[in-house]
């Protein structure tokens, strides 16, 4: 589904992305973690196109994205994103939140979105908000309906950027549910997270990253049981610590 | 000294003064509406990755705030009434004044009105325009859709606020003989020998009008603050 091919970037002499090269197959969850500044969020915004990288390869569902003929909008249409800081339009209801890219890009009619749109809130239990505005809700309803716009576009796959880390630590489980059932239903995730509790409850495999190297790509059993790079070691003892 | 004054010639000339303030009220309005609307366009060039169309908004923006308004206002009865005249085929006696103002105030204040929604498009989190565009919005649709309207709802204060200055900004039409709100009382107290009483009472309507519409732009700004 995505594949990541010797991706390196940098910033004027600041290199963030070395090398990076993963997969990630259909229905498969991935969550990358490391410690801050080792370029997970800057790689997972490579795949959508949202940072754009100098070397390497990066397709998904075969579509080259790096490739300039490539109809990037029309990409990231079918790729559902998440982000730290939720991005919900605060200009819109919640309801508009759900529909104005299912009207405006997919061309899907009023009703039709609404329906779409409101089905989805129900699944992530806000039914009741539909017609408030994302100011009026806590951060980790504000997530929920993040993911629940994210999901109104019907994407092939997830991308998930740190979904939790600007939450309350009473919000996080709530969305953590969210995700867990998403990926149980077979969605394929690709989920930049630091909640190792999610990691070990759903991911396929672990993505390590350090100073904007992929230092460590295995599955979770033995990423956990028996990281092979010290770096690792270190950070794992330090998250799993308390 | 022992100045009589005398406020007879005001009534009479009500009409007249409605007639000016009616000229000011039409410059004022067009102003601002092309104002904005080339204003976003200046704004959006300026910030957009087309480096030959940054540079031009850059340039017309840093030209007309580096000149007097009055100037410019002078150059445009000057010139485009030539122009007009010579490209419509117009009658030599058409006035054209009147739309030389509209013209010269409209291009002189897109430039401030450009810097003010430049200010009010980066006001928005750059994670918005990101949302968007991983929604699958393209960047016009992303500009329109998400981050124009928030922009604009941060600047209402300052536009009104721009609107304010450029309504007592039109006073300066004078320069053309051209009959606003400010001409005609001038021509009245002139006409009448009362220039005192005309130019104080045109002063006190300009004060009343700009004083109560900058108390409403005060209310707006404290009701944003509290939502």
């Amino acid at each position: 589904m995505i594949t990541i091919d010797k991706v390196s970037k940098h910033y004027g002499s600041f290199q963030v992305l070395t090398d990076c090269s993963t997969r990630v197959a259909k229905g498969e969850v991935v969550v990358v973690c490391g410690p801050s500044g080792s370029g997970k969020s800057t790689l997972i915004k490579c795949v959508n196109g949202l940072e754009p990288f100098q070397s390497g390869t990066i397709h998904v569902d075969g579509i080259s994205v790096g490739d300039p003929k490539t109809n990037l909008p029309k990409l990231r249409s079918r790729v559902g994103m998440v982000f730290q800081h939720f991005e919900l339009f605060p200009h819109m209801s919640i309801t508009e939140n759900l529909t104005i890219a299912q009207e405006k890009v997919l061309g899907r009619s009023k009703e039709e979105a609404r329906a779409k749109g409101v089905g989805l809130l129900d699944r992530v239990g806000l039914k009741a908000h539909a017609d408030k505005f994302p100011g009026q809700l806590s951060g980790g309803q504000q997530q929920r309906v993040a993911i629940a716009r994210a999901l109104s576009m019907d994407p092939i796959c997830m991308l998930f950027d740190e979904p939790t880390s600007a939450l309350d630590p009473e919000m996080i489980n709530e969305v953590l549910d969210v995700m867990v059932e998403l990926a149980q239903e077979g969605m394929t995730m690709m989920c930049v997270t630091h909640e190792m509790g999610f990691a070990r409850k759903v991911a396929n495999r672990v993505i390590f990253m350090d100073r904007g190297r992929i230092v460590e790509d295995d599955t979770k059993e033995a990423f956990f049981a028996n990281p092979r790079s010290e770096r690792a070691q270190q950070f794992l003892a330090k998250i799993l610590q308390h | 000294m022992n100045y009589e004054f005398d406020w007879s010639s005001i009534p009479g000339a009500l009409p007249f003064l409605w007639e000016g303030m009616k000229v000011s009220l039409e410059i004022t309005v067009t102003a601002v509406i092309v104002g904005i609307v080339w204003g976003t366009l200046l704004a959006l060039m300026r910030l957009g990755t087309i480096k030959p169309l940054a540079w031009f908004a850059a340039g017309y923006v840093n030209l007309f705030r580096a000149i007097p308004l009055v100037m410019v206002l002078l150059w445009f009865f000057l010139i485009v009434p030539q122009l007009l005249k010579g490209f419509l085929n117009l009658d030599p006696n058409t006035d054209v004044r009147l739309t030389s103002a509209m013209v010269g105030f409209a291009l002189f204040e897109s430039a401030y009105y450009s810097e003010i929604i430049r200010a009010g498009i980066q006001s928005v989190p750059k994670g918005q325009v990101s949302a968007a565009s991983a929604l699958g919005m393209t960047y016009a649709q992303a500009m329109r859709l998400v981050v124009l309207p928030q922009a604009f709802r941060n600047m209402v204060p300052l536009l009104l606020t721009q609107a304010i200055v450029l309504f007592q900004d039109t006073s300066l039409v004078y320069v053309s003989a051209l009959a606003d709100f400010f001409g005609a009382a001038y021509k009245v107290g002139d006409r009448d020998g009362r220039l005192v009483e005309l130019l104080l009472f045109a002063g006190a309507v300009y004060f009343v009008l700009c004083f109560s519409l900058s108390q409403v732009v005060r209310r707006l700004q404290k009701r944003m603050a509290t939502v």
